[in-house]
């Protein structure tokens, strides 16, 4: 294995200080735009910016772009199916999330 | 190399009908999908599974495999004999492998390596290079004071014989302040080379948190627990804390039941808004090991007429 090492680097948080464009989420998931519009068509993506000019996405949609394609792809389901799994994972996160904190109360 | 019996692994039999190996694969997938399973090996499990069923799922390459014979045992010294696979032909390039791309040494001697050059097809002459994806690991302090640290990445690359190897990478990243755990870092133009006159693609790191000793992170705020003694507890005290920004003194109030939750403004991850830090009252014990601690618990048994179990009517 050959060894590489780099300059610093400073990256930037995407969830808090990034908005991606259509093109930038199709380079980060490795898709046609068309998958993209299809998420958003499907409402796993709302577009934070929609203006003739192009739309724009808050940085958490490239999380749930790319679990929503896996899943897809991983477990053959359709766009629906993704779609619905991807909600009930959030929610089954945001309930242990309460149920951590009223095991400490 | 270690011989793989895929049969085992997708935990069907050898003559399975193709139906009973597809129903294995959905079954074992939603169990095991790292985007899904709470299971601890559930990447390792999706990735093993994944690679058995592309074989198994297609006649050609599962009548190949099939040939090798029955004898074998899973870990067992594989090579492949000589001309194994004399006969048999493979169509497609197993680039619709499920899961990232990355087979076994024992699946490559058989069926060659694949990759994925372009998974869309997005390529032209000049075209920007792929973006790259990565998980890593920081301490909790370094997200709330940011930090430089060197961090190591295991990275797939494509040599000029269109082999697929490891790389590893060592990047010296500056950790933002205040980031949290699940988000991530976009480094720009640190991803694949770009073509022709394309610019380069970029690095996506995912960051989860090292388990910290005393803290826990929950979205932007943080959890400790915090001991107390019984006296503490019931009279009322001021304890000191440690917090990532330093320790603090807290004031606790009489009558502080154990698991009662008390919060430290903005002492949290920071950011805008800042997270809180929660200390999670216990009241701890002192062992009656002496004569003198034993008097006092005889003391208070004597003078409190205290039932614990009050409530449950005993």
């Amino acid at each position: 294995m050959e060894k590489h090492s780099e300059p610093l680097v400073t990256g930037r948080i995407v969830e808090e200080e990034i908005q991606l464009t259509l093109d930038d989420l199709c380079v980060a998931c490795a898709v046609h735009a068309e998958r993209i519009v299809e998420l958003v068509e499907e409402g796993v993506l709302e577009p934070a910016v929609r203006e003739p000019g192009g739309w724009s996405f808050g940085g958490s949609s490239l999380r749930r772009a790319r679990v929503a394609l896996r899943l897809q792809r991983d477990l053959d389901i359709n766009l629906a199916g993704a779609a619905l799994a991807l909600e009930l994972l959030d929610e089954v996160e945001s309930l242990r999330a309460r149920l951590r904190r009223i095991g400490e109360d | 190399m270690e011989f793989r019996d895929y049969y085992q692994i997708m935990g069907v039999k050898r003559d399975a009908t193709q139906d009973e190996i597809k129903r294995a694969y959905r079954l074992l997938s939603r169990k095991y999908h790292p985007d899904v399973s709470k299971e601890p090996d559930a990447e390792a499990r999706f990735k093993e599974m994944a690679e058995a069923y592309e074989v198994l799922k297609d006649p050609e390459k599962r009548a190949a495999y099939d040939q090798l014979g029955a004898n074998w045992k899973a870990g067992q010294e594989f090579r492949p004999p000589p001309d194994w696979n004399a006969g048999f032909e493979f169509s497609g390039d197993g680039s619709d492998a499920g899961g990232p791309a990355g087979h076994s040494d024992f699946f490559e001697s058989l069926f060659g390596r694949s990759f994925r050059p372009d998974a869309d097809g997005r390529r032209s002459f000049h075209a920007q290079g792929e973006d790259h994806h990565a998980r890593v690991l920081i301490d909790l302090e370094d997200a709330c004071h940011g930090a430089t640290r060197s961090i190591s990445l295991r990275l797939p690359v494509v040599d000029a014989k269109g082999r697929v190897t490891t790389r590893e990478r060592i990047l010296n990243l500056r950790i933002p302040k205040g980031i949290r755990e699940g988000q991530h870092i976009r480094l720009a133009g640190q991803g694949g080379p770009g073509f022709g006159e394309g610019k380069a693609g970029d690095l996506y790191l995912q960051v989860a948190f090292r388990p910290h000793p005393h803290f826990r992170a929950e979205g932007r705020d943080l959890y400790v627990e915090l001991p107390l003694a019984p006296w503490e507890a019931a009279l009322g005290a001021t304890v000191r804390v440690p917090t990532p920004g330093g320790v603090v003194e807290l004031k606790i109030p009489p009558n502080s039941a154990a698991g009662r939750k008390l919060r430290l403004n903005g002492r949290g991850i920071p950011g805008n808004p800042p997270g809180d830090f929660y200390a999670m009252l216990q009241v701890a014990l002192p062992q009656a090991d002496t004569e003198a601690a034993k008097a006092v618990y005889r003391n208070m048994a004597e003078k409190m007429k205290f039932n614990p179990r009050a409530t449950l009517g005993v």
